[in-house]
């Protein structure tokens, strides 16, 4: 019991990292169309550059640890939602080579195009993702047994489209730390009225979701959630106004950091909307949890390894710290 | 066509697809370990300018490997959910240490490795080299031990048709994964010398960058002289280990039919199209008792013949007789290319033997398609199992409708096709351009007493 309730932190804890730190990464991409030449267009890319990849393992691992304590998760969800996932797949293809490509290109065009529409269609692949979860999935001892649509839908769609905005919001923040002159300045304007559809998407949603499921509205006001489901709009309510006054101010750090406070509250707000169900409508988390031994067994890779990741992962942000400039070739 | 087939196809696509790229990466970056070590420690600028050159290749080789990659591990949910369902608690946790200790490993220095020249110590740049080159190994550790588990299934007990684990330890050190560990890796540095060989030898051919290419392929030699010799024994191995645990896939890969009866050794197909539906083979050639000695080591060992198993649970002969010679034919002759290579190199005539570089040339693609084809023998091998005897193939799809796979099947073969082209277009884009030899080196990287290239240029010719 204890070793699920362990797991499932931890599987929420990889899946919101993966979510802020692409978030920021796709969302520099869906800005790209933004730029005005070339020559910001490259140091854009190269703000993100050396760390992409590790971002993006963050899904890799993610998946790799949900298929060996939620087995049941990854098979049925993946089952169900073959399309929006496989899309998403498709997305991150062509943004990640992208990278390469374009560095080697003399037309650069064809690969900026890639690199925006790679980002476009994952984000809101990963959008339609979250959406059909959330919706619920059809299951018949506990196997996928829906059709093969049944993730498209107005909720879903939705949800797709406030990712990109929220996306965007985290790329354009992550901008201004990184940036400065006509780009920086240029990502405060984006990040001001990406905060503000931001914000609308996000009360569309919340007022949505319970009539998606009425066990929603259930849980949220069972014991005891009840007595900290306030803290969570509270929070998300703080951290837009804190968002709004730092890009006002010009602040360069805070307003990504409220960016990401934003993302944690409505997170959170939604894993206490599903917990503790591992696939809506039914199926919960002691249900689609693995055997025991295999829970132990992956604890212990991700207590002793996944510290030093973290260790190096944040030595890597320090060593490309600081404002990014032209110079700053490619390698 | 059914859903098992269409992602059978499609598994079988983007794996042989993927597989080009890390085989690359897991050799190169060995490559490149070796020649950041040799700039730190003869501090020759020739050194450093060789890394920088060979770098950008494996950055855009990774680059394809690690988007192809994430598609395979989405697939065992999206197409072979019932197979994932049933092997989760076995094999998944190898797939999340594969994440943990290989990718993160790799990712999280890549980004030092490609883009801190200005940012970081050389000892630093040099042990970001040594973690990516150790991320892309271990990589390989992880995936061929679920891999080999699938055909040689240890460590576990089957509960309600759920693979239940008992030892992880069994598990991950079943009977195939060693041989089978082993053959990938040598396979990938193998594949990356002659790469590395081949690229070198057109320079060399052409007259450009004489000194600098001379050094690459004297490197790539030593690396390949070392791991020829050595993937033919590791095939052996691999090869007597099928024989044990793969009887089924053996008699295929050497289309052989009937078991030989005692006293009497089994001959050895040279030549033969095999044919499943009349069980023998058309046109065949034989070495009289030679597959008994090959495989038992005695002149009259028994070996099972593919008649002895049911027809729905042998393996197709037709495929894997001829992927199995076309991969142990590349093997052979990259040996005797080595072989050639030793004789020149004692009449000191290894970089100005046009012969010998124009063959390096031809043969570099060679490794490649080698293991691709080594990759359909072992998987096509296993079937009609996922896991070898216990799990049907046919049982292992998930309960999806089969026009998904038709649609992702059509854009993964046109994705995959543009982008295999661009990466070669790219490929070829940065060889014809070349080293660069000029551009300053970033300050942090000097080191006290650099021996500057005009000098070891001098020096080689010297030599």
């Amino acid at each position: 019991m204890a070793l699920i309730h362990i797991w499932i932190s931890l599987v929420g804890l990889v899946v919101i990292l993966y979510v802020m730190l692409d978030g920021f990464t796709l969302g520099v991409g869906l800005l790209f169309p933004g730029a005005k030449d070339e020559e910001e267009r490259n140091l854009m890319m190269n703000t993100i550059a050396p760390v992409w990849d590790a971002n993006q393992t963050w899904i890799v691992f993610g998946g790799g640890a949900l298929f060996a304590v939620f087995p049941l998760i990854y098979t049925v969800l993946f089952s169900a939602l073959y399309i929006p996932l496989l899309t998403f797949l498709f997305g991150l293809i062509f943004r990640g080579v992208a990278f390469e490509f374009r560095a080697t290109s003399n037309r650069k065009v064809q690969w900026n195009r890639a690199f925006f529409w790679g980002s476009l269609v994952a984000t809101f692949a990963q959008g339609l993702t979250l959406g059909a979860y959330i919706s619920g999935i059809r299951t018949v001892n506990n196997r996928f047994a829906g059709g093969a649509f049944d993730w498209f839908t107005p909720f879903s769609v939705t949800v797709g489209a406030a990712l990109i905005a929220g996306y965007i919001l985290l790329g354009s923040t992550y901008l201004i730390i990184k940036t400065e002159g006509e780009i920086q300045r240029r990502a405060y304007r984006q990040a001001t009225w990406a905060a503000w559809i931001v914000a609308g998407f996000m009360l569309l949603v919340s007022a949505w979701t319970p009539s998606v499921d009425p066990a929603i509205v259930e849980r949220w006001f069972s014991h005891p959630r009840v007595q900290f489901i306030w803290f969570f709009p509270v929070m998300g309510s703080a951290a837009f106004l804190f968002l709004l006054v730092s890009l006002k101010r010009r602040y360069e750090i805070y307003p990504f950091v409220a960016s990401l406070s934003l993302f944690l509250s409505a997170y959170l707000g939604l894993e206490a909307a599903i917990y503790p169900m591992a696939i809506p409508p039914h199926m919960t988390i002691y249900e689609a949890a693995a055997q025991t031994e295999t829970m132990i067994f992956t604890l212990w890779g991700v207590g002793i390894v996944l510290p030093v990741v973290l260790g190096y992962t944040i030595y890597s942000y320090s060593v490309f710290r600081g404002k990014v400039t032209a110079e700053e070739g490619y390698h | 066509m059914d859903v098992v087939t269409l992602s059978r196809i499609q598994f079988g696509l983007t794996t042989a697809f993927h597989i080009l790229f890390p085989t690359l990466t897991i050799g190169l970056a060995i490559f490149l370990v070796v020649i950041e070590f040799l700039w730190l420690k003869t501090r020759k600028e020739i050194y450093y300018r060789m890394y920088r050159f060979w770098v950008r290749i494996f950055a855009i080789n990774f680059a394809v490997g690690v988007v192809s990659g994430i598609t395979l591990e989405f697939q065992f949910g999206t197409n072979f959910a019932l197979f994932s369902e049933a092997v989760a608690n076995v094999i998944a946790p190898l797939m999340a240490y594969e994440g943990m200790t290989a990718f993160f490993l790799e990712a999280g220095f890549l980004g030092i490795m490609l883009f801190g020249w200005n940012r970081v110590s050389p000892a630093i740049h040099f042990f970001s080299t040594c973690m990516v080159a150790a991320g892309a190994s271990l990589s390989a550790f992880w995936i061929m031990a679920a891999n080999a588990w699938m055909h040689t299934p240890a460590g576990f007990e089957l509960v309600d048709g759920r693979f239940m684990v008992t030892s992880y330890w069994d598990a991950i050190f079943n009977p195939a994964f060693p041989t089978h560990l082993a053959h990938m890796l040598m396979a990938s540095y193998e594949t990356s010398a002659f790469a590395v060989a081949g690229i070198s030898a057109w320079y060399l051919l052409k007259g450009e960058k004489v000194p600098f290419f001379r050094r690459s392929l004297a490197l790539a030699l030593i690396m390949a002289a070392v791991c020829a010799p050595l993937q033919v024994l590791i095939g052996d191995l691999r090869g007597l280990n099928v024989a044990e645990y793969q009887p089924a896939k053996l008699a295929a890969m050497e289309a052989h039919w009937e078991t030989n009866p005692e006293g009497r050794g089994a001959d050895f197909v040279a030549f033969a199209i095999p044919d499943m539906e009349e069980e023998k083979n058309h046109f065949e050639v034989v070495i009289p008792e030679l597959l008994s000695l090959l495989i038992t080591h005695s002149a009259d060992g028994q070996i099972k013949g593919l008649k002895e198993f049911p027809r729905d649970e042998r393996p197709n002969a037709l495929v894997l007789f001829w992927t199995f010679r076309a991969m142990v034919a590349v093997g052979f002759l990259y040996l005797l290319v080595m072989l050639w290579a030793l004789v020149l190199f004692l009449k000191k005539r290894l970089y100005d033997t046009p012969a010998f570089l124009k063959t390096l040339i031809v043969i570099q693609p060679l490794g490649f398609i080698a293991t691709i084809m080594g990759w359909i023998t072992s998987e096509m091998g296993r079937q009609p199992w996922t896991v070898y005897g216990l799990m049907r193939t046919a049982d292992s799809a998930s309960p999806i409708a089969a026009g998904n796979v038709v649609w992702s099947l059509t854009l993964f073969v046109l994705f995959f096709g543009l982008i295999g082209a661009s990466f070669f277009y790219y490929i070829f884009k940065t060889l014809k351009k070349g080293p660069d030899m000029d551009s300053e080196i970033p300050p942090v990287q000097l080191l006290a007493g650099m021996e500057p290239f005009g000098e070891a240029q001098e020096s080689m010719e010297v030599k």
